[in-house]
């Protein structure tokens, strides 16, 4: 294991952060801009959104950089600034972080289908290799491949993200199947778990998906799958629209008690994704006091 | 027949070679395409869409039947639009404004293809202004919204408002679908259908074509 990880193991659970693309709208980032350009054009803001989780009390922050790979660049024109974009959000998290907390360098999906032939396994190779060097070059402690789901997607951009030679992880989305238990592609959380670990990560996890109640089986299913690091950031839960504003009903309070059974199932790293801000950070931060 | 039991399962299977041949064979014995497209085809997607809703099948199943129909499909279809055969039912598909994601849209429109429907994809990114525009020209019984993002949902409700100020929306039915979209929230913009699957938005346009 990785010396980075296994410091941050001292701790337990590891505190993550929430939710950025919300948190950057709420610092003016208007609906349909690309966020991860903002790292070029506002990185002062982006700063902000990385020191609010600091603040917050956690121990790991990500980068803006979820959608910064070639292929969904292109869909801003912005296909010439993959490496910037990347560099640029590294040295962000990691001016906010100091030496206290430990960055993860975020890399999502391409958004297309490989089974479908509109992306060739090469081609998300070259993508996400050249975003993870971008990262890298920024000085991120790490990386975390999330919200997959395709398990070759992932495994792509985890052989992809570890010519970096650091840690890498890699969460994937449980929210299909009749049970909701199941990626898109209908890969259970045990055969997620083997093969990510075959594959060489350093750390398994599940974000996105429908809300933290419905993580609660798989982080415990997680856990017994694997030896290696579990990493969870739940949604919130579903959003609403209240007086024309998008509202998730779960109170930071009830996001908290959730995140308290799914630490005591053994997982490490703990967090949120949409619909969380730095007040889920804060209160499941308070457990650990 | 025989062969026509096999184009069903061809279909189920995702063989989309076998499925056109098939589908010629027949063309070439002079079965009437209609009826391919009632009693092989279409209940052949309907299989599929049972063994997904029970697990058996998934997305990849799902994709590679959906593309083995449209292969049949485009034989057939050329043969129904001479004779003004209509199809199921037309609909204008999209991502909504700011939203760039795809998959989903692409999936439910492989979908209601294979259920017969007439698919007109606008893409992604799509302004309520260009759904307005499409609506008036083309004249669909659906319109279905794409959303990914909890950031874009707001679209959703923005594209329904601009076809009610355009005296537009009681001429369509309005599907809604997507990762943050719910049941509720479906009802809260005054959608008329929503389904948390592409197998079950065929289900949903069938029940509100009628």
């Amino acid at each position: 294991m990785h010396a980075t990880i296994i410091k941050l193991l001292k701790t337990h659970p590891v505190i993550t952060d929430g939710a950025w693309g919300t948190q950057l709208q709420n610092h003016g980032l208007p609906q349909g801009a690309c966020p991860d350009e903002w790292n070029l054009t506002h990185p002062d803001r982006v700063e902000i959104v990385a020191r609010e989780y600091i603040d917050a009390g956690s121990e790991v922050i990500l980068t803006n950089t979820f959608g910064a790979n070639k292929l969904i660049l292109e869909k801003h024109g912005l296909q010439d600034k993959v490496y910037e974009i990347n560099k640029a959000g590294g040295t962000i998290s990691k001016k906010a972080a100091a030496n206290d907390v430990v960055v993860f360098g975020s890399i999502g999906p391409s958004g297309k289908m490989l089974m479908m032939g509109e992306v060739t396994a090469e081609e998300l190779h070259n993508a996400f290799a050249k975003q993870a060097k971008g990262l890298a070059d920024g000085g991120v402690d790490a990386i975390i491949v999330e919200t997959m789901a395709d398990l070759e997607e992932a495994k792509i951009a985890l052989a992809a993200a570890k010519e970096t030679k650091l840690p890498v992880f890699v969460s994937m989305v449980f929210d299909s199947g009749k049970d909701k238990d199941r990626t898109l592609m209908g890969i259970s959380v045990e055969d997620a778990a083997v093969a990510l670990d075959k594959a060489g990560a350093d750390g398994i996890g599940a974000n996105c998906g429908l809300g933290i109640e419905s993580y609660i089986s798989v982080a415990k299913r997680l856990c017994k799958a694997t030896e290696l690091p579990v990493w969870i950031k739940p949604n919130a839960g579903m959003p609403e629209i209240v007086d024309g504003k998008i509202h998730y009903d779960i109170l930071p309070e009830t996001f908290a008690k959730h995140a308290r059974t799914i630490i005591e199932a053994g997982v490490n790293f703990i967090g949120g994704c949409c619909g969380t801000n730095p007040e889920f950070i804060r209160a499941i931060a308070a457990l650990k006091k | 027949m025989e062969n026509l039991k096999m184009l069903s399962e061809a279909i189920i299977n995702g063989d989309a070679k076998k499925a056109r041949e098939l589908t010629q064979q027949a063309l070439n014995h002079r079965v009437d395409p209609q009826q391919i497209v009632k009693e092989y085809l279409i209940p052949a997607m309907d299989e599929v869409g049972r063994r997904f809703e029970c697990n058996e099948y998934f997305v990849p199943e799902l994709l590679i039947a959906a593309r083995a129909m449209k292969g049949s499909l485009e034989l057939i279809n050329p043969i129904l639009a001479s004779r003004g055969d209509k199809p199921a039912g037309r609909v204008i598909i999209g991502t909504v404004k700011g939203d760039l994601h795809d998959i989903g849209k692409n999936l439910v429109a492989s979908m209601l293809e294979g259920a017969g429907f007439e698919v007109i994809d606008l893409g992604v990114d799509v302004a309520p202004e260009v759904f307005v525009s499409s609506v008036k020209e083309r004249e669909p019984n659906f319109v279905a919204l794409s959303a990914l993002l909890t950031t874009t949902m707001p679209s959703m409700k923005q594209t329904i408002d601009a076809l009610q100020e355009s005296g537009l929306r009681e001429k369509v039915k309005i599907l809604v679908g997507g990762a943050p979209v719910s049941q509720r929230y479906a009802d809260e913009i005054g959608a008329d259908g929503y389904s948390d699957s592409a197998s079950g938005a065929v289900g949903i346009a069938r029940r509100l074509i009628l």
